[in-house]
């Protein structure tokens, strides 16, 4: 009998777990295939089809450990853009500017992001609406 | 027996592929017109293609560039602006793959107007070329008057572009690479956003270079 309890407690923990994970993953992909069309239409042009920037010109998005370090930042880089600042991508500097993307919903930001930051090379989970929408309102 | 015909038929296959690669030619582009003229008192016709006039402006060197400098050249020429945040990024990073093609080909350049003199003084041009990796002088990136800019673009590249401050950037242009050949006459139109279209203007520019070479040696 207390077997049977045991048994049938771990099968519910079990089934939770797989559950969640899923949910975890689907959150994901929808994230991310939204991500990709949103990439295509607002960065692909100038950081390319690979994320590989444009010579000295434009930054490739190749750079997980700024991914990484910048994390917070990332919304606000995609909504302002960058005025004639100097980024040091992949060890090297990129000087110029990024034209800011307003009308993008913090939703299509948030997909972008986690489309970047899991392409090309990189891979940090997904960037979720309530992470960017809190690091948007941090936006100096 | 056999053998031999099958040789036979194999030689003529190759000659025929030769010949027919001999023949391909790029056509002649943009308006013409029949010009009649009588020589030795006969009627003679002939037809004028258009071309591109004379031109003067100056690149990211400081120097000033007409069509006397690119005497004896074919050139492939486009519009763009260095702060253009829509397709010319993708223009030149495709114009690049033309650029290390031919770079040390020696009757080959590019040329890239800028349609914002304003803001793209020789010195944001030689920075622009600097970042982008191109040196010496098979790509000059050319600066000027923009009504003349505008006209030579629109007259005579047939090419359309406007100043729009609605727009990103605050400019409308197409992204078209435009093919000249040594007689200043149009023999190519190629979208430079896309790939296998600029793949095609590479293939192109060694069948006008081929041309072009031939019609020297006759």
């Amino acid at each position: 009998m207390k077997f049977k309890l045991i048994a049938g407690i771990l099968l519910l923990v079990v089934a939770l777990i797989t559950a969640c994970q899923n949910d975890g993953e689907l959150e994901f992909k929808r994230y991310y295939t939204g991500g990709a069309a949103i990439y295509k239409q607002k960065c692909q042009n100038c950081h390319g089809n690979n994320g590989e920037g444009l010579s000295s010109l434009i930054p490739p998005l190749t750079d997980s450990v700024f991914l990484k370090k910048n994390r917070d930042y990332l919304p606000c880089l995609v909504r302002n853009g960058v005025k004639e600042t100097v980024l040091t991508i992949n060890s090297k500097a990129y000087e110029g500017s990024m034209p800011p993307n307003g009308d993008l919903a913090p939703m299509d930001i948030a997909k972008v992001l986690t489309f970047v930051t899991n392409s090309f090379g990189n891979r940090q989970g997904t960037i979720t609406v309530d992470v960017v929408e809190k690091d948007l309102a941090a936006c100096r | 027996m056999k053998k031999i015909a099958g040789a036979i038929f194999l030689l003529l296959a190759v000659a025929a592929c030769n010949l027919k690669e001999n023949k391909s030619k790029l056509p002649i582009l943009g308006t013409r017109e029949p010009v009649t003229k009588t020589v030795n008192g006969k009627q003679v016709t002939d037809t004028v293609y258009q071309t591109i006039p004379d031109f003067k402006f100056v690149n990211q060197y400081g120097d000033s560039i007409t069509q006397n400098s690119l005497k004896g050249n074919i050139y492939v020429a486009d519009f763009f602006f260095t702060s253009c945040p829509s397709i010319c990024p993708i223009m030149h990073r495709n114009m690049l793959k033309v650029y290390k093609e031919f770079k040390n080909v020696p009757d080959f350049k590019i040329i890239s107007h800028t349609i914002d003199p304003k803001h793209d003084s020789v010195a944001v041009l030689k920075k622009y070329a600097d970042k982008l990796g191109i040196t010496g002088n098979s790509w000059w990136l050319l600066q000027g008057n923009k009504e003349a800019t505008y006209t030579l673009g629109q007259k005579h590249y047939l090419v359309a572009m406007s100043q729009d401050d609605g727009t990103p950037g605050g400019y409308v242009h197409q992204g078209w690479f435009v093919l000249i050949d040594k007689q200043h006459r149009i023999r190519g139109y190629y979208d430079g956003t896309r790939e296998d279209e600029v793949n095609k203007l590479i293939g192109d520019i060694k069948t006008l270079r081929a041309e072009v070479n031939t019609e020297i040696a006759q």
